[in-house]
């Protein structure tokens, strides 16, 4: 924690440099001014280090690679795109700086970042008070919508409940028995508390066939846990897990699995935070079988996925490196950001934010995703199954495209809420109670 | 068009009947073995469960290899030229059904046929009722245990082949265990039947007993639900004796781990006073250097991939050793006697090898491969021992004795220790003070640089490996007596052990919290810890 305050007046004295040079040498400085009205910036908000570089960085670098092939079509509007990279450092009170640096300094037309809820509601009165557009790719826990922010990851609904539901499916073995188990955060509790509700009133499971168990960030050792879960897998019943148990700790949970022998065919676990990047650290071969439920695996053989997957590796310079989820995401977003730019023909972030409901754009996997007034898209959702190779083989998908839901039917405070900001102009339009502002 | 696939594969099924009864059996089998194969070029999870069945049924002798080639991934299809083939390991292609290698190049839309969990149960089930008669005893009892599993009726006429036939205690207990649960999961069959298989499956005592004898039908006669729930409150009992073992069991692998971590802290924090906030990055970089031998010995020898980690455990020792004697020499010691600007120079470094790795190295996972050895594990009477935990315990024992011996006989331990309890008369004997500190420093690092050896085979070799356990390592330090080794040994092993009686109960949330505020309370009352140096060393 004790670097925050460093940096800070690292950049206080940057900023204060600059503001006497700008002073002392406007001449010199009118080039720099010139060549930034010719470009359109795009503000890049990932970690490129601290815990969860992991995962981000990834997804900085894909973000370049769509700016760059859009440069080499010409650009946006006449102009060529600019991005900025900016590292908040894993640190979420600095993702809230570097948002204020990005939109008030370097005067970006919009933003693609954050991975963590909790990084992404500590922008979002940053985004609120200085008027930009977000596009937030990880599939979240849904309970929110917000005027300047679209959500291009999954809702509950669209990855969480279709995962229980085929599971539940003869397909799916039938399970009568569930364990959820989560990190502890605001994710996997919110969806954890939907998908309790969910089991109990849907698919009328008993409430001492459900286990919930948290484990703290970056856990590492699971022997207890899994025996647990193997105990409570032998009442007779099909058991599986549903698991939204998220970073570090996914790996050592899953090789204790395989250790211990918890074979899918006996204990399924069904995880929402796993996918091919995270499974690369791993021997898979003990984990055959075991699922995990996203809108996007790199198996899925589309001409669209296939182009991207091959731009990715020459943009990256490494075969080996996978595609993912989050990926796709930004894949969608980027380019509705840009058609909506197009069809308005400024950046402006009212107009852009108005311009975007409605806005479609095909995703990877053969559909065409739609930005719909709550500010989620429309998304498949697939069920895969690990192979030997550590990608997925898909084993089962929703018959049509999912609309994402911001607000869950089944928890009790958020299922008269709905969001809709083309219509109704508000992110927690209550339906019992005709006004906007919540339960 | 299902219906008409349906008729067309009912139609050539009852052709090949009519073919079977004119022919003869051998024409028979070989039909119904084409037709089970032509299922699997449907591409269908519905189609390759009929096609195992019907190959499980055929009696065929190439039923089993088939099967296993779907369970392997290794049965290929391709839909435009209706073939199933079995690729061996070499990608080299053979007709499934004659076993006639194919030449040329294979057709363009071959693919692997797709296999889900259901399906995966099944294969189990019908590879189990095959190879009962198998000639391995391995395999036989693999497939003991696979009908025990599926419970499927079907398997009871080759359960009795392979019981009349049997000589393997073991297996035949196995076999005995098969046969009771199809008995109990059958309906029309006799209660004294009944009691008995209740008897055989309590006699197995685990957890698959329980589930079995837990998923009884309820409509049973009075005195086969109290057998079974007997025999359930039975095994329950059995089984949490053996939960309390395994609690303890548990305690001591994380003890183990933690131990290997925390030694090297209570060196460089312990005996030398220094707090060093890098610590963990020692033991990750400990870690990396796993990886790096790991993947040189998969390019250029992969079949020496097992002694990987032999080769891994000293160099990591040494370049571990090497970085914490550079550290000591550019920046450590010119800090001593200045513990906050110590604490914040290590943090920064920490930051600092971290980043440094991120960028080498990539922000990512590495793959660390457990070798054959420490892979797996292995049932002692109710509870599952793997064998990586185990080693892991050993090696941190051997490192602890080693490390122990070293302070106590050797010239460099007797130096540190004089150097550590009285600087000022040892450097008046003639030991060069600062060169015991450069190598202490060294000594600490290089044992970090060895935990994250095995660390390596049960976390996450990642930039912030190290971070997990910096925390708890000053923790178990300062809890079992700074500058005592015997301290951070007994404190590793009675607050992980605690932990583990508490996590079943606490959850692991509460219960490293309870942990916490016990280790407040305790240092409160003794705050020298559990172990209090006595002497010159404690004014230091």
């Amino acid at each position: 924690m004790s670097h925050t305050p460093t940096l800070k007046n690292l950049q206080l004295n940057r900023r204060r440099l600059l503001a006497s040079a700008t002073g002392l040498a406007a001449g010199l400085m009118a080039p720099r001014l010139a060549m930034a009205a010719d470009t359109i910036k795009v503000g890049i908000l990932h970690s490129l280090s601290g815990t969860m570089a992991i995962s981000e960085t990834t997804l900085k670098d894909v973000m370049l690679m769509l700016i760059a092939e859009q440069n080499q079509q010409g650009g946006l509007l006449g102009k060529k795109l600019e991005p900025v990279v900016v590292d908040p450092a894993s640190n979420w009170p600095l993702f809230a700086e570097k948002a204020r640096e990005l939109i008030s300094q370097d005067h970006v037309a919009a933003v693609f970042g954050c991975w963590t809820s909790v990084s992404r509601k500590s922008v979002l009165p940053v985004f609120k008070e200085l008027d930009n557009i977000l596009f937030y790719p990880v599939q979240y826990e849904g309970e929110e919508s917000q005027r300047n922010v679209f959500y291009t990851g999954a809702a509950p609904n669209q990855q969480a409940i279709p995962a229980v539901d085929y599971l539940a499916s003869a397909d799916g073995g039938s399970v009568k028995r569930w364990v959820l188990e989560g990190t502890d955060y605001v994710y996997p509790r919110t969806t954890n508390k939907i998908l309790e509700a969910y089991l109990k009133n849907e698919l009328k499971v008993a409430p001492e066939d459900i286990l919930i168990n948290y484990t703290p960030f970056g856990f590492s050792d699971w022997q207890t846990e899994v025996s647990r879960i193997k105990a409570f897998g032998s009442a007779g019943k099909k058991t599986a897990v549903v698991s939204t148990i998220n970073g570090d700790a996914n790996v050592p949970f899953y090789k204790e699995l395989g250790n211990q022998g918890v074979k899918a065919t006996d204990i399924p676990v069904v995880a929402f935070s796993v996918g091919e990047e995270e499974l690369a650290g791993l021997d898979t071969k003990p984990l055959v079988g075991h699922l995990a439920a996203w809108n996007y695996f790199e198996s899925i053989k589309t001409p669209a996925n296939l182009a991207f997957i091959k731009q990715w590796h020459e943009f990256i310079g490494n075969p080996k490196r996978t595609t993912n989820d989050p990926m796709e995401a930004h894949y969608i977003g980027f380019h509705m950001w840009v058609k909506a730019v197009e069809k308005v023909g400024t950046t402006d972030a009212d107009k852009v934010i108005a311009a975007l409901p409605g806005t479609q754009t095909p995703n990877l996997t053969g559909g065409i995703a739609t930005m719909l007034p709550n500010h989620h898209i429309t998304k498949p959702v697939y069920i895969g199954e690990i192979r030997p190779d550590g990608q997925f083989d898909v084993v089962w998908k929703t018959k049509r495209l999912v609309p994402g839901q911001a607000w869950s039917p089944y928890l009790p405070g958020s299922k008269d809420l709905v969001a809709d900001w083309v219509k109704l102009n508000c992110g927690n339009y209550n339906t019992v109670t005709k006004t906007c502002g919540g339960s | 068009m299902a219906v008409a696939r349906a008729l067309l594969v009912a139609l050539a099924f009852a052709c090949a009947l009519v073919c079977g009864l004119a022919l003869g059996q051998a024409a028979a089998a070989a039909a119904t073995l084409d037709q089970a194969i032509a299922h699997f070029t449907a591409d269908d999870f519905d189609e390759t469960l009929a096609g195992v069945n019907e190959l499980a049924a055929s009696g065929s002798p190439r039923a089993a290899m088939i099967i296993t080639a779907l369970q392997d991934g290794k049965l290929m299809f391709s839909a435009e030229k209706k073939a199933v083939y079995i690729q061996d390991d070499l990608g080299n292609l053979a007709d499934a059904a004659t076993g006639r290698k194919v030449a040329g190049a294979p057709p363009d839309d071959l693919d692997n046929v797709r296999i889900n969990n259901r399906l995966r149960g099944s294969i189990a089930a019908a590879l189990g009722q095959l190879t009962l008669l198998s000639r391995d005893p391995q395999k036989r009892y693999a497939a003991a245990q696979a009908v025990f599993k599926s419970r499927a009726a079907s398997a009871l006429p080759a359960l009795e082949a392979a019981l009349a036939k049997e000589t393997d205690g073991r297996i035949k207990r196995a076999l005995e265990e098969a046969r009771a649960a199809i008995v109990l999961n059958q309906s029309g069959t006799s209660d004294a039947d009944k009691l008995a298989a209740i008897k055989v499956v309590a006699g197995r005592g685990d957890q698959d007993a329980l589930a079995l004898l837990a998923d009884i039908p309820a409509h049973e006669s009075p005195a086969v639900a109290r057998a079974a729930s007997a025999a359930i409150s039975g095994i329950k009992t059995r089984l949490s004796i053996w939960d309390a073992v395994q609690n303890a069991w548990y305690g001591i692998s994380l003890g183990s781990v933690l131990l290997l971590a925390a030694i090297g802290l209570a060196i460089t924090f312990g005996v030398m006073g220094v707090i060093n906030m890098a610590h963990g990055e020692m033991v990750m970089l400990g870690a990396y250097v796993t990886f790096v031998v790991q993947e040189a010995v998969r390019r250029y020898d992969p079949a020496l991939f097992d002694y990987s980690l032999a080769a891994a455990i000293p160099l990591a020792f040494l370049f571990a050793g090497a970085v914490g004697i550079l550290i000591e020499r550019t920046i450590i010691r010119f800090l001593y006697g200045r513990p906050l600007e110590t604490l914040l120079a290590t943090w920064g470094l920490s930051l600092i090898l971290q980043q440094a790795v991120r960028t080498g190295f990539g922000p990512t996972n590495k793959e660390v491969g457990n070798p054959s050895f420490m892979s797996g594990a292995f049932d002692l009477g109710g509870m599952v021992i793997t064998y990586n935990r185990l080693w892991i315990i050993c090696f941190a024992l051997a490192v602890f004795v080693a490390l122990i011996a070293l302070l106590r006989w050797s010239r460099f331990g007797l130096e540190m220790r004089a150097v550590t309890q009285n600087r000022a008369m040892a450097a008046s004997m003639g030991i060069r003070t600062s060169r015991i500190d450069a190598l202490t420093f060294g000594l600490g690092s290089g044992i970090a640089g060895m935990a994250g050896v095995a660390l390596s085979q049960i976390d996450n070799v990642s930039p912030n490996l190290g971070q997990g356990y910096i925390i708890d390592s000053f923790m178990v330090v300062v809890f079992g007596g700074v500058g005592n080794l015997w301290g951070t040994f007994v404190g590793s092993f009675l607050l992980d052990i605690a932990n583990k009686f508490l996590e079943p109960y606490a959850g692991a949330v509460l219960g490293k919290i309870a942990i916490l505020v016990l280790i407040i309370l305790f240092i409160q009352k003794r705050p020298r810890g559990l172990f209090a140096l006595r002497g010159r060393a404690v004014e230091a």
